[in-house]
């Protein structure tokens, strides 16, 4: 996807400058543009390695772990079907608490676990493994709601651009972060309610 | 007190919150602290270095788009389409290749926050979308093609009405704050 959309938008500029007289204004953007991008990135090692290493000693002073088991009921009451289902459960909730955090490394491999781990869960429960589950697709709002609490990139991009309060918009990001996510819930607990009728036995039907 | 008073003050304190936090709590537990932020700024300074190359491609494809004077004649374009919905011209473009690509969304970022500052009412509003949604296409054929699935049933509804609230509590949020 991105393979074209970059294409697209270096192609598009060079033609759209050859039209209107840019050319030059384009060579000076390519070459500035990429040394803008590397002062960037060292702006961005400092921040980075700085929240990275205080996560680092969150993991081994064993904050994450108790934090993980502390949103258990709240993975419960979400996705009732997995009762029951511990793998699936530690991997949901490393991945959300991760993704909190804004540890965006270590969120996509528990992610990925989970997502296998409710496949098999499907299949040994006899389902359709081509079509979503109601547990997958609730999982998967969740993760798109966004549940990061601290932006830690966009920080770093407002300080490098010369903000005189690069954090200020961490209160409200959480807000909307916390609203995207409550209409998220919101979604999910309504579309899952017919699965409690048909006990969860002949899923399959609804994708259709 | 009024919300935007106690916004920004949660905002300023939050940070020297969670250090203090997570160092006592490493230090109560045992921890080699410093040791344990060594190895973990060595593993952030990797991460860094491994999206160096993928924003500097990305920010000459804009920067190629901006100086040829596309960018404006797009603008323009999605300013007439979507004059009544009274969202900055700018932001369009943002939010909608932010569905499928968060660095190419941060490119585009990067442009308004040159543009226009970070701390303009654009900059800000511009901040808090990104910190509040996802890549919905991106996310979901990752995981998806993980667990071997074709029928995704209703997560992509679900994903853009999450994607909505959020971007809707954001305008919400800056027209109170600012």
């Amino acid at each position: 996807m991105l393979n074209y959309l970059w294409a697209f938008m270096i192609l598009t500029g060079i033609i759209y400058g050859a039209f209107h007289g840019t050319m030059a204004e384009i060579s000076s953007a390519a070459l500035d543009s990429a040394k803008e991008a590397v002062t960037l990135c060292i702006t961005m090692l400092g921040v980075m390695s700085f929240w990275t290493g205080l996560m680092q000693i969150a993991q081994k002073a064993g904050i994450i772990t108790s934090m993980t088991r502390k949103i258990l009921p709240f993975l419960r009451f979400l996705f009732p079907s997995l009762y029951g289902e511990k793998r699936a459960l530690e991997y949901i909730s490393t991945n959300v608490i991760a993704n909190t955090l804004g540890l965006g490394w270590a969120c996509t491999p528990a992610g990925l676990k989970a997502m296998e781990e409710m496949q098999k869960i499907r299949l040994r429960r006899g389902e359709n493994p081509d079509i979503a589950s109601n547990e997958m697709c609730g999982f998967l709002i969740l993760n798109i709601s966004s549940l990061q609490l601290i932006p830690v990139n966009m920080i770093v991009y407002r300080s490098q651009y010369g903000s005189v309060d690069p954090t200020a918009i961490i209160a409200p990001a959480i807000v909307a972060t916390l609203c995207s996510t409550l209409a998220g819930i919101i979604f999910l607990k309504i579309a899952d309610i017919p699965s409690h009728h048909s006990n969860g036995t002949d899923r399959s039907k609804e994708g259709l | 007190m009024n919300l935007a008073n106690v916004l920004s003050n949660f905002s300023n304190i939050v940070i020297p919150l969670i250090i203090f936090y997570i160092i006592a709590t490493g230090i109560a537990n045992k921890v080699n602290v410093y040791d344990e932020f060594l190895t973990g700024a060595r593993d952030g300074m990797k991460t860094v270095a491994g999206i160096m190359p993928t924003l500097i491609g990305l920010m000459i494809a804009v920067g190629v788009l901006r100086a040829s004077g596309f960018l404006d004649f797009l603008g323009q374009l999605l300013a007439t389409a979507f004059s009544a919905l009274s969202i900055p011209a700018p932001i369009l473009p943002v939010i909608l290749i932010k569905m499928f690509s968060s660095s190419a969304a941060t490119g585009l970022v990067l442009d308004i926050f040159k543009t226009y500052g970070p701390d303009s009412e654009i900059g800000f509003l511009t901040s808090i979308i990104m910190s509040s949604t996802e890549t919905i296409f991106y996310t979901m054929s990752v995981y998806f093609l993980a667990a071997k699935v074709k029928k995704t049933r209703y997560t992509l509804p679900g994903a853009l009405i999450a994607t909505l609230a959020g971007i809707v509590a954001s305008f919400w949020i800056v027209g109170y704050m600012l």
